[in-house]
């Protein structure tokens, strides 16, 4: 994608991400990690700035996120949800967006249920826009935080094994995933049923299976998408009784496993659907830590927007 | 004898000659009344026409004006200057105004406020069935014998989805000898989408319209057409996959002809990466694979005519999320330059096919006869004409779009090939390029506007 | 932009004289190691605060802790050349009731040594803390002074005053000259 050019610096896709960018936002949430382990977990790196987080569609935990991000780097955090904003009384996206802009406000993160959309505002609204999830497209600061898991618990990406299961078609995870990691020299398998799947999907240079077992003997990682039922137009698959037999993390395909992958999931979790409950909370640590790189992740995307002479 | 007009050194495009021929045209009374060479000026208006070419008035069978009903994207009045503009003497325009054109007394309106407009030929196609919902049929035989003298029908952007109702729809058109045309959608299989299915839906997010959503009822109806008998035509094709049913089809002798639009011969879906609403159509902008086979179907005959599916809307729909803007792009304007490149500068057919396709070709499906309509250059007939600068190059500047709606799909373009005179039964409808010297001033016109603005219409096309 | 050296104004001798110097003094001013801590300004003031804490712990014994200090986040001033990366900060250990030396290369504005001692109260309530630099070059925006100075070496705004130290950049020394177009 083209990076556009209102004279503010996005984060849109990780698709304006090349491998050297994706490392230092990575090298950079390590630090402010350690940021977050102080006592005192705030900088005043963005001191003066106004983030608005306008959340169009339902998430807390992203935009909790953002918030927590925002507020340890000292910028001000306005909240915007479709819910509460004028959105409701029939506004355009393209006024809400110049509405917000003549607040004062330096970066907007949006999340819409419409893909394009934080595209779309970077030609309404004069400040920075980051991506926090528009539709089926993409959901960088996921697959950020994702590699940067990743990172730490394997030392390294490059080579690494990551497969990735479920509904892809809905997912803009598994998009924005797929990108980060092959831009940094992971190789990807995709696992579920070719009705789950995006057309020429293989065209991003991954591997697609139907048989669950054969990805958990290959992977290092087993990112397990939510199976989005919300989103399943039509019969996608018979049940979700068959979904996790066929396609999910059962205690049987778990224990028969001699070396065992890192389980991810970018929550929240369907116990007993894509994972079996069990496991999940055998695993529950990796994704809490998965939570908390997001904050570490999103104070390095914010400050590499926002910091220095290009705020 | 009064004064007339006479076109000096023009390149007259003929369908009865070869090649373009250099010589004069003098017109008395709306009537072509010599073609040769060194006409005397007398005191004739003399247009210049040196370095131009003067072909047949262009013939567009498929424009939304939407008038009745939707006169804050386009009315008959800014429709017929948009259409003139771009070279156009003749359109037709689908049934998908408010009310609908499912009756005899809404197609006359439109045939009425078109002549009143009198820059061009404004005619009417009809529903093929009532609201085109499709379930009971429209007054196809009524709205053929009224005034109007329908002869198309179509649901247009709401396509018959009971197969039933298309077989017994195509054998009444039949009896009644009109044309059906079909906009050939699978709704099942399109529900929801926004973008042509392919590597660019699944990069963008966006959910893909099949090519098989297409390809389906292009193959029902021609399979239904051979069964009835009736003369279908199938709009707007857009995929390598319609292309080849339809050139099965008229092999085997099947009446049905069709026609493609000119976004769909030059644009492909990987210009979908910037989000532009004015990219967003329905058929969608396929992959540079189907746009090379609708070139081919063209080349080879398979694909009849070019039409522009002109489907104004206005800028404030168009400004919203990409799912739910309205589908649909302006094209009268740019049709015909957007041809010269990327059909006649690529050699896909010479200058008078690529002419004729967009005038004889159509006039003869519509049967436009019956109006006393000819597209062509010829002694004796109604001067319709378009005389355009095939090397004149241009920037598409929405804003200098006569148009009332600027959701075209080309803002930017740089394009060659300038329409710089119309003229409609020997009126100069269109002067050196510019302005329209009949009508309003563009602006909307309150007394017309029936409905309200901000309406939920359901606007597909 | 190049950096073009005029005129050394340290050789490798002279650090090594002046970090010696220093620890002497640090010791001295501090009556001891004990309650000692360095804490160096990334990137070179970092080797520079290993170096001294070596040298004390040399002729003090005993271990003296030391700390790495990313000022980039409290920075006040737009930073035009913004490195890519944030680096990391390291403090391992309890601040509060230490006698804290921050130590940097260059004292030039003061703004870093602000930025530094606001990172620093981040981390606790140091019962004193001192300055310890290996150039003082002037022109002070911020009512700063240094503890410790290596050498005074007067400058004007224009020029450029370049340290390497053998951990990054395989030398010891220290320059003086401008930034000149490539």
């Amino acid at each position: 994608m083209k990076e556009p050019d209102n004279g503010h610096r996005h984060l849109l896709s990780v698709t304006q991400l090349d491998r050297g960018r994706i490392y230092d936002l990575l090298d950079s949430a390590r630090s402010f990690s350690e940021v977050l382990s102080r006592p005192v977990k705030k900088v005043p790196a963005l001191r003066g700035k106004t983030v608005a987080n306008l959340f169009m569609e339902p998430s807390t935990r992203t935009r909790m996120s953002f918030e927590l991000a925002a507020k340890r780097l000292s910028a001000d955090v306005v909240n915007f949800s479709s819910g509460g904003s004028s959105i409701s009384k029939g506004e355009t996206l393209k006024d809400t967006g110049k509405t917000i802009v003549a607040m004062g406000v330096d970066a907007v993160v949006i999340r819409h249920k419409s893909a394009g959309v934080p595209l779309a505002l970077t030609g309404w609204a004069d400040c920075s826009v980051i991506n926090a999830g528009d539709g089926m497209h993409e959901h960088p600061t996921q697959a950020l935080l994702d590699l940067y898991t990743m990172r730490e618990h394997f030392g390294k990406l490059e080579g690494l094994k990551v497969a990735i299961a479920g509904d892809v078609d809905h997912s803009r995870v598994a998009r924005s995933n797929v990108h980060a990691l092959k831009r940094v020299g992971a190789d990807v398998l995709l696992v579920g049923p070719w009705s789950l799947m995006p057309v020429e999907m293989e065209e991003l240079g991954v591997g697609i299976t139907g048989s669950m077992d054969e990805a958990l003997n290959w992977c290092d990682v087993m990112y397990l998408l939510r199976v989005q039922l919300e989103r399943v137009r039509g019969s996608r698959f018979p049940s979700l009784q068959e979904y996790a037999r066929r396609y999910g993390l059962t205690t049987s395909r778990w224990s028969g496993l001699q070396k065992k992958p890192l389980v991810m999931h970018p929550g929240p979790i369907n116990r007993g659907v894509e994972i079996a409950s069990e496991i999940a909370d055998e695993v529950e640590v990796i994704i809490a830590n998965q939570v908390s790189a997001g904050v570490a992740v999103r104070m390095a995307v914010l400050y590499d927007l926002l910091g220095g002479d290009n705020g | 004898m009064d004064s007339g007009i006479l076109i000096k050194n023009g390149n007259i495009l003929r369908f009865s000659k070869g090649k373009e021929q250099k010589a004069d045209i003098l017109i008395v009374d709306g009537i072509i009344r010599r073609i040769d060479r060194g006409i005397e000026g007398g005191s004739h208006r003399i247009i210049d026409a040196q370095d131009c070419i003067v072909a047949p008035g262009l013939v567009d069978m498929h424009t939304h004006l939407r008038e009745p009903g939707m006169e804050h994207k386009e009315d008959i009045g800014t429709g017929s200057r948009a259409a003139v503009a771009g070279g156009f003497t003749a359109v037709f325009c689908m049934p998908n105004t408010a009310p609908c054109i499912d009756n005899r007394s809404v197609a006359e309106y439109v045939f009425d406020r078109g002549k009143e407009e009198g820059l061009c030929m404004v005619l009417p196609h009809g529903a093929l069935t009532l609201g085109q919902k499709g379930e009971a049929l429209a007054s196809i035989g009524d709205m053929n014998a009224c005034r109007a003298h329908v002869h198309g029908f179509s649901d247009d952007g709401n396509p018959v989805s009971d197969s039933e109702v298309m077989r017994r729809a195509m054998e009444y058109a039949r009896t009644i000898g009109v044309l059906v045309i079909s906009h050939a959608e699978e709704k099942a299989l399109s529900e929801g989408g926004q973008i042509n299915e392919g590597y660019y839906s699944t990069l963008l997010g966006l959910q893909g319209i099949p090519a098989e959503a297409e390809e389906i009822q292009v193959f029902r109806d021609i399979a239904l057409a051979e069964k009835t008998g009736a003369s279908l035509h199938v709009a707007h094709v857009s995929t390598a996959g319609s292309v080849r049913l339809l050139r099965e089809a008229k092999k085997r002798g099947v009446p049905v002809t069709c026609e493609v639009t000119p976004h769909h011969l030059s644009l492909n879906d990987s210009m979908m990466v910037q989000y532009d609403t004015n990219l967003k159509m329905n058929p969608p902008l396929r992959s540079e694979k189907d746009v090379q086979a609708v070139l081919e179907g063209l080349a080879d005959g398979t694909i009849d005519v070019i039409a522009t599916d002109h489907a104004p809307h206005a800028a404030h729909e168009k400004e919203v999320e990409f799912d739910l803007a309205p589908f649909g792009v302006i094209g009268l304007e740019t049709c015909l330059p957007v041809v010269l490149s990327s059909v006649v500068a690529e050699g896909v057919l010479k200058m008078g096919d690529a002419i004729r396709r967009l005038s004889a070709a159509p006039a003869e499906i519509m049967n436009m006869s019956r109006w006393g309509y000819v597209a062509g250059v010829e002694e004796g007939i109604a001067a319709n004409l378009v005389i355009f600068n095939p090397d004149i190059e241009w920037t598409v500047d929405p804003g200098l779009l006569s148009s009332r709606s600027k959701n075209t799909p080309y803002r930017g373009a740089r394009l060659k090939g300038k329409v710089l005179f119309t003229i409609y039964r020997g009126n100069v409808v269109l002067e050196d390029g510019g302005g329209t010297p009949a009508g309003n001033d563009g602006g909307l016109d309150m007394d017309r506007v029936a409905g309200p603005v901000h309406g939920e219409e359901k606007q597909k096309a | 932009m190049v950096f073009k050296a005029r005129a050394k104004v340290l050789d490798d001798d002279d650090i090594s004289r002046i970090t010696r110097r220093i620890s002497h003094e640090i010791l001295e001013r501090s009556k001891g190691s004990r309650e000692l801590a360095l804490v160096g300004v990334r990137t070179r003031g970092v080797f520079l605060a290993r170096r001294l804490a070596d040298l004390i712990e040399e002729i003090e014994g005993g271990e003296v802790e030391v700390g790495e200090l990313d000022t980039s986040l409290y920075r006040d001033d737009v930073a035009t050349n913004r490195a890519p990366v944030v680096g990391s900060t390291k403090i391992n250990f309890d601040l509060s009731s230490k006698r804290v030396v921050i130590v940097d290369d260059v004292l030039y504005t003061g703004r870093t040594t602000r930025a530094a001692m606001d990172a620093l109260m981040d981390f606790g309530r140091p019962k004193v803390v001192q300055l310890a630099v290996l150039i003082d070059r002037g022109h002070r925006e911020l009512p700063i002074r240094a503890d410790y100075v290596g050498k005074n070496v007067p400058t004007s705004g224009n020029e450029k005053v370049k340290v390497s130290l053998v951990e990054v950049d395989g030398i010891d020394m220290v320059e003086i000259g401008e930034d000149v177009e490539k």
